[in-house]
């Protein structure tokens, strides 16, 4: 096997085995919530994989996410353990967040989660910030912000291009475009049905890519990478998805304006098994290797949400921890 | 110590804390070579550069959400309002991002920020360049609020917020910019959470934040002609409040003023009133008294302008009729 050809297999083999984890998490999540077992929302990532599996495998853990409230599938491919992001959402002490923030409040800062978030576009505010940061410091490091479609008509959106744009700032802003906030299209919610040409408002560039192609999402993200890491400013990526399961956990999979036919087609382009038979017709790995793939992943997370289940309350006299680092 | 502006004292601690930190940059329109709009980074940028001065776009939640950003990923952020009235339009990204993160994340990621501006009624500036809003702040979890009334505290206290792993509002009263005090050289800092005692008295304590200082400390000077002896504290931060010197000075006066140029209703002087009676009941010999602006937005003429701040007649009326219980 040449060099190339096992750089390869390893690029695969991580980006399969994260796709594959992303969906196994969210499906047990599912039936978690189903069982009582989560206290909040649950907004699951099913048929997204690929969009957070293809950036996140450019990135090193000094690079730093800032995502949304469908965020566990960043998490989890920024390097979260299932254990930790499964504890946090049954309100764990062993949880990722010790039980402070839940499935919108994901925070591990060691490896450059900065944090999902309940609310629609400071996210891109933040990733801006983050590029600041790497310009000041000179450390190399990129801010990457996942965000909706529905975050694209607020002015976060706005503001956070213009300003990364206008300091030339390492960051790469990805919409994931899925075609509804909550549940109002994206054509109710805007005349211009395009995000990504909106990046020539601010003078950068914009690709649009096929967000349910994991290849095709990992390319876009090295040449964003680059062009962040040689300072050549920011990247505006929109990936063009779509959940297959509802909003939140517990709402309708269909509504007013999502109709059983478009699921179902959306449904025929999932992201997973198009790459698996993009494997196979490669030849990177074999079937065999797949199953094993979704073999060890399947028994991980049945034992993460063991232990997440078997897992301590935190202690509520330490519920005012943390609101301050320093004590007066 | 040196005589010097509260403007020039609070550019010292700046630029004393830039040349110590490299990670601390400022943000701001015209904060950059224009060396900001009331000076507060004048001659800064011939030093450092663009990056450290940073001008902005007119998008005051757009550079706060960046600033949070940049605080969470290893930079010391200043941003710098103008007025106050500005930070209005950021106020989502403050509540719900700036004073949460350190929470939200455990305890692992910290909010090095600090948010100055300027505030106060008295210029004929009208109702978006004269507001203060700080009681909005002090009722959040994760913020601190340092309001210096004299150029000494504004080094000491920007000194410490320019320190700090916690969000700081440090705001700066219009009237008080070119005021001139005596500010000691070199290194100087004073602590979050402690009162000053500006004046010591028997009779009644006041406690009088930012300008209203001043004008309380006139008040007990001529009073003192008729024989009153008048306290005044200066709480100096409001988060944290120092409960305790005030309470101390309750005990011996048995009665409180509160004067405070900003909003009664769920204000400061609520907040300091409600700890007295908490924890000063008994030490009280008359209701605790509030003298606060007007709750009205605030007017243009001059002579309307006058009619919504406390001042010294209002002050010393006040004081008689606190006495008079």
């Amino acid at each position: 096997m040449s060099a190339d050809s096992g750089d390869r297999f390893e690029r695969h083999r991580w980006l399969y085995r994260t796709m594959f984890t992303i969906r196994t998490v969210e499906e047990r999540l599912a039936r978690s919530f189903m069982a009582g077992l989560i206290h909040g929302a649950c907004h699951t990532y099913v048929g997204e994989e690929a969009v957070a599996a293809g950036v996140c495998a450019g990135l090193t853990d000094d690079d730093a996410v800032f995502s949304t409230h469908r965020g566990h599938g960043h998490a989890l491919a920024k390097g979260v353990s299932p254990d930790a992001l499964i504890a946090e959402l049954y309100g764990r002490e062993t949880g990722i967040s010790h039980g402070r923030g839940g499935s919108m409040h994901l925070f591990a800062p060691e490896i450059g989660l900065m944090g999902t978030s309940g609310i629609v576009g400071p996210c891109i505010l933040q990733a801006a910030g983050a590029g600041y940061s790497a310009r000041l410091l000179g450390n190399g490091s990129v801010g990457v912000a996942f965000f909706g479609d529905g975050a694209v008509g607020n002015g976060a959106f706005h503001e956070g291009l213009n300003l990364a744009a206008i300091y030339d700032l390492p960051v790469l802003f990805v919409c994931e475009n899925n075609l509804y906030a909550t549940e109002v299209p994206f054509s109710h919610a805007s005349k211009n049905p395009d995000v990504a040409s909106r990046a020539a408002n601010y003078g950068i560039p914009g690709i649009g890519v096929d967000g349910n192609d994991v290849l095709a999402v990992h390319e876009a993200a090295i040449e964003a990478l680059r062009r962040a890491r040689a300072g050549e400013g920011p990247t505006l990526i929109e990936a063009k998805t779509y959940r297959t399961r509802p909003h939140a956990e517990g709402m309708g999979l269909t509504g007013v304006y999502r109709t059983e036919e478009e699921v179902a087609e959306w449904r025929e382009k999932d992201p997973i098994s198009r790459f698996r038979r993009r494997i196979l017709s490669d030849e990177t790995m074999t079937a065999s290797d797949l199953d094993r793939i979704e073999a060890d992943v399947r028994a991980e997370v049945e034992e993460a949400e063991k232990e997440a289940a078997a897992s301590p309350w935190p202690d509520g006299g330490t519920a005012d921890r943390h609101v301050y680092r320093e004590t007066v | 110590m040196t005589e010097k502006t509260f403007t020039e004292a609070a550019r010292e601690a700046l630029s004393e804390a830039m040349d110590a930190d490299p990670a601390i940059f400022v943000v701001g329109e015209g904060a950059g070579e224009r060396g900001g709009n009331f000076e507060t980074t004048a001659g800064l940028y011939e030093k450092h550069g663009p990056l450290r001065l940073c001008d902005t776009p007119i998008c005051e939640r757009g550079f706060i959400g960046m600033c949070t950003g940049a605080a969470m990923t290893g930079a010391r952020p200043v941003v710098d309002f103008m007025f106050t009235d500005f930070i209005l339009d950021g106020l989502g990204e403050l509540i719900n991002q700036t004073s949460k993160m350190q929470y939200m994340s455990n305890g692992r990621l910290k909010m090095p920020m600090v948010l100055r501006g300027c505030i106060g009624i008295g210029h004929s500036a009208a109702t978006h360049h004269s507001g203060s809003y700080y009681p909005f702040f002090v009722h959040i979890p994760g913020f601190r609020v340092a309001l210096p009334s004299n150029p000494a505290d504004a080094k000491g206290l920007l000194a410490t917020a320019l320190r700090s792993e916690d969000p700081v509002f440090f705001m700066e009263h219009r009237h008080l910019l070119n005021l001139k005090g005596p500010v000691p050289d070199g290194e100087h800092r004073v602590p979050f959470g402690q009162a000053a005692v500006v004046r010591e008295g028997t009779d009644a304590t006041v406690v009088a934040l930012t300008v209203m200082v001043h004008h309380a400390f006139q008040v007990a000077e001529e009073l003192s002609g008729e024989g009153i002896s008048l306290e005044i504290i200066d709480p100096r931060t409001v988060a944290p409040l120092d409960a305790d010197t005030i309470l101390a000075s309750v005990r011996k006066t048995g009665r409180l003023l509160i004067v405070d140029e900003t909003f009664m209703p769920c204000g400061i002087g609520a907040e300091i009133s409600a700890r007295v009676t908490e924890h000063g009941f008994d030490e009280l010999d008359a209701p605790i008294k509030r003298l606060n602006g007007s709750h009205v937005p605030t007017p243009y003429s001059p002579s309307l302008e006058q009619a919504v701040v406390p001042d010294r007649a209002s002050i010393e009326e006040a004081v008689r009729e606190l006495l008079a219980e």
